[in-house]
């Protein structure tokens, strides 16, 4: 199947088709028509940032510097596997199944 | 009064005093849930057995024994249903229960039902959810707010005591206010978010909806607190905050009112409700001081720039694959990673991922995230230069009153602009809290009205008093919606 990620950006505008490809969401073609207008409009609303001068700004990703925490590298008991796969859509031998990915 | 009409302090009192037993509280809710849930919609599943069993088992001497808390969605409580009110996740089952659950068992109290919300708690009106949207209780045509909208119209409409919500850009306090009940967006921080499905992840907070600022303050000093389990809760030690309610004057307050969240957009009777409001703080003893926040029209822009980013990564896990729906016959992994997700999110779900992966796209990053983070730090920069003026913020909680089911699920840019006032304080990463100070007349219909306090990061005890010293003076909290 075509892989609309792998297509590239023609112009600036907003192409509804590749970032879906890119999400990886399929959508109908009435959910792109829709969508591609409702996003024009919320892109063409932020825009509005542009007319800041943020020259010299730090970019805050989060209010609070926030550091990565480090434990001891102990064995831990974790969420043991049957529960894990409960919620799985597919399993068998406690292991997820999906479509095979690579041809034998 | 029925019980179920009951603050949590005065059932605690009832209990400690052996005038009731726990029991007796989860039998008077589930009278009034069959009465009126119907008609509501605030809840997506019950476990009345469970919930039973765990009043007959609650230990009194906790400080939060026997009360039942409604749990919003989005937060798992372990072998209950998590559906976020998602077709994606209908058949997910929580296999461990949250901190926060954790928290609240060891203060004695224990979840029940399950709150409606927006789907992955995006949205203002709780629409956007594949339950069903909730209604608001003091009209039943309108919008209860979003996305914690099940959390605050079951407490509005006295099916809970008290809930859990969760807020990323207003989605505590937007409901709150329009409801007609208490809710508090604690420090970004303050609350473990282990165990909450991730929609933001740096704007994400857990918090109490409750009658009054009191039962809030209760709930949030169980939950409160480090949380090894996620590393971005602080170190900050938590203090008693119902203790904390027993100063009742505002004398040597400084309270800051910002000029611009008085502009234009806000409606004429909101903005009356919550002028007086200002005024009964200043007749309280507090200090008025007029504020400037330069940079408040950028938050809704950069705000929805940052927030569907965060949240196009974070859903990239409901693939298909380890959890929840898949769609059949999927002919390969792609096909099932696009067919799956078409599927199981509802559409405003998907303009978000869709608007998060354009901004975060490569020759997009720049111009769109890069500039709105930066943008961030101006707001951050404006609320420190603020509170160093004042020591609490007030204004609206919503430019209006709650609007009419189907009024704006059309039009994705106005219903972003139902959290304006909101925003701001989760991009800088404060507290803030709703209460209701009023209503407004539409048709003939009451419907309540909020007052937004704004706390410096880790000051919820300001915020608690002044709400609590408000409430004292007024009787907005008594007021209940003539259900049926």
């Amino acid at each position: 199947m075509q892989d609309d990620s792998a297509m590239t950006l023609s112009s600036d505008k907003f192409n509804i088709n590749y970032v879906a490809g890119l999400a990886r969401i399929e959508l109908t073609p009435e959910e792109s028509e829709k969508f591609q207008h409702q996003l024009d409009t919320i892109l063409g609303n932020v825009k509005q940032l542009q007319s800041l001068a943020l020259d010299g700004i730090e970019p805050t990703a989060h209010s609070f510097p926030v550091y990565n925490v480090w434990r001891a590298d102990e064995e831990k008991v974790s969420l043991p596997v049957e529960m894990a796969l409960k919620n799985a859509p597919n399993h068998a031998n406690d292991l997820i199944l999906m479509p095979k990915i690579v041809d034998s | 009064m029925s019980l179920y009409q009951e603050t949590l302090m005065s059932l605690r009192q009832k209990l400690l005093a052996q005038e009731i037993q726990p029991l007796d509280i989860l039998q008077s809710l589930r009278k009034r849930v069959e009465k009126v849930e119907s008609h509501l919609q605030a809840y997506t599943h019950f476990d009345w057995e469970k919930a039973e069993r765990e009043a007959q088992e609650a230990d009194l001497s906790k400080p939060l024994g026997g009360i039942p808390i409604a749990i919003k969605d989005a937060i798992a409580v372990k072998d209950q249903p998590l559906t976020c009110s998602s077709r994606l996740l209908q058949k997910f089952v929580s296999p461990y229960d949250a901190t926060v659950i954790k928290k609240l068992r060891q203060a004695g109290a224990y979840p029940l039902g399950r709150a409606n919300m927006d789907e992955f708690a995006m949205g203002s009106s709780t629409e956007n959810s594949a339950r069903g949207p909730t209604k608001n209780p003091w009209d039943f045509d309108r919008i209860p707010g979003g996305s914690s909208g099940g959390s605050a119209a079951c407490v509005a409409a006295d099916t809970a005591i008290v809930s859990l919500g969760s807020d990323t850009g207003g989605s505590i306090r937007q409901p709150a206010a329009l409801c007609g009940c208490v809710g508090l967006k604690p420090t970004y921080g303050r609350v473990s978010r282990y165990g909450l499905v991730a929609f933001a992840s740096s704007l994400d907070q857990i918090g109490p909806l409750g009658k009054t600022v009191e039962d809030t303050a209760l709930v949030l000093e169980a939950i409160a607190g480090h949380d090894a389990y996620d590393c971005t809760s602080l170190k900050e030690p938590v203090v008693s905050y119902a203790d904390a309610l027993k100063k009742e004057d505002l004398k040597k307050l400084r309270v800051g009112v910002p000029k611009e969240y008085f502009r234009q957009g806000i409606d004429s009777q909101v903005e009356t409700a919550v002028k007086k409001a200002i005024q009964q703080l200043e007749d309280l003893g507090a200090t008025l001081i007029e504020i400037s926040l330069p940079h408040t029209d950028y938050a809704l822009s950069s705000y929805y720039i940052i927030a569907p980013a965060e949240a196009s990564a974070n859903l990239a896990r409901f693939d298909g694959v380890r959890y929840g729906a898949r769609v059949k016959d999927g002919k390969d992994v792609l096909d099932v990673y696009r067919r799956t997700r078409e599927a199981g999110f509802g559409h405003e779900v998907k303009r978000r991922i869709l608007l998060g992966t354009y901004v975060l796209s490569s020759g997009y990053y720049d111009a769109y995230y890069l500039r709105a983070q930066k943008v961030r730090t101006l707001i951050r920069q404006d609320f420190q230069k603020a509170f160093e003026q004042c020591d609490v913020i007030v204004t609206p909680t919503s430019p209006t009153a709650a609007f009419r089911l189907g009024e704006k699920t059309e039009d994705p840019l106005k219903m972003y602009l139902a959290d304006v006032f909101t925003i701001a304080v989760n991009m800088a990463g404060l507290c803030g809290l709703s209460v209701p100070c009023g209503f407004v007349e539409e048709k003939g219909k009451k419907l309540p009205v909020g007052l937004q306090l704004i706390g410096k990061a880790f000051d919820e005890t300001t915020l608690l008093q002044v709400g609590h010293a408000y409430e004292q003076v007024t009787s907005w909290r008594k007021m209940k919606p003539n259900l049926l």
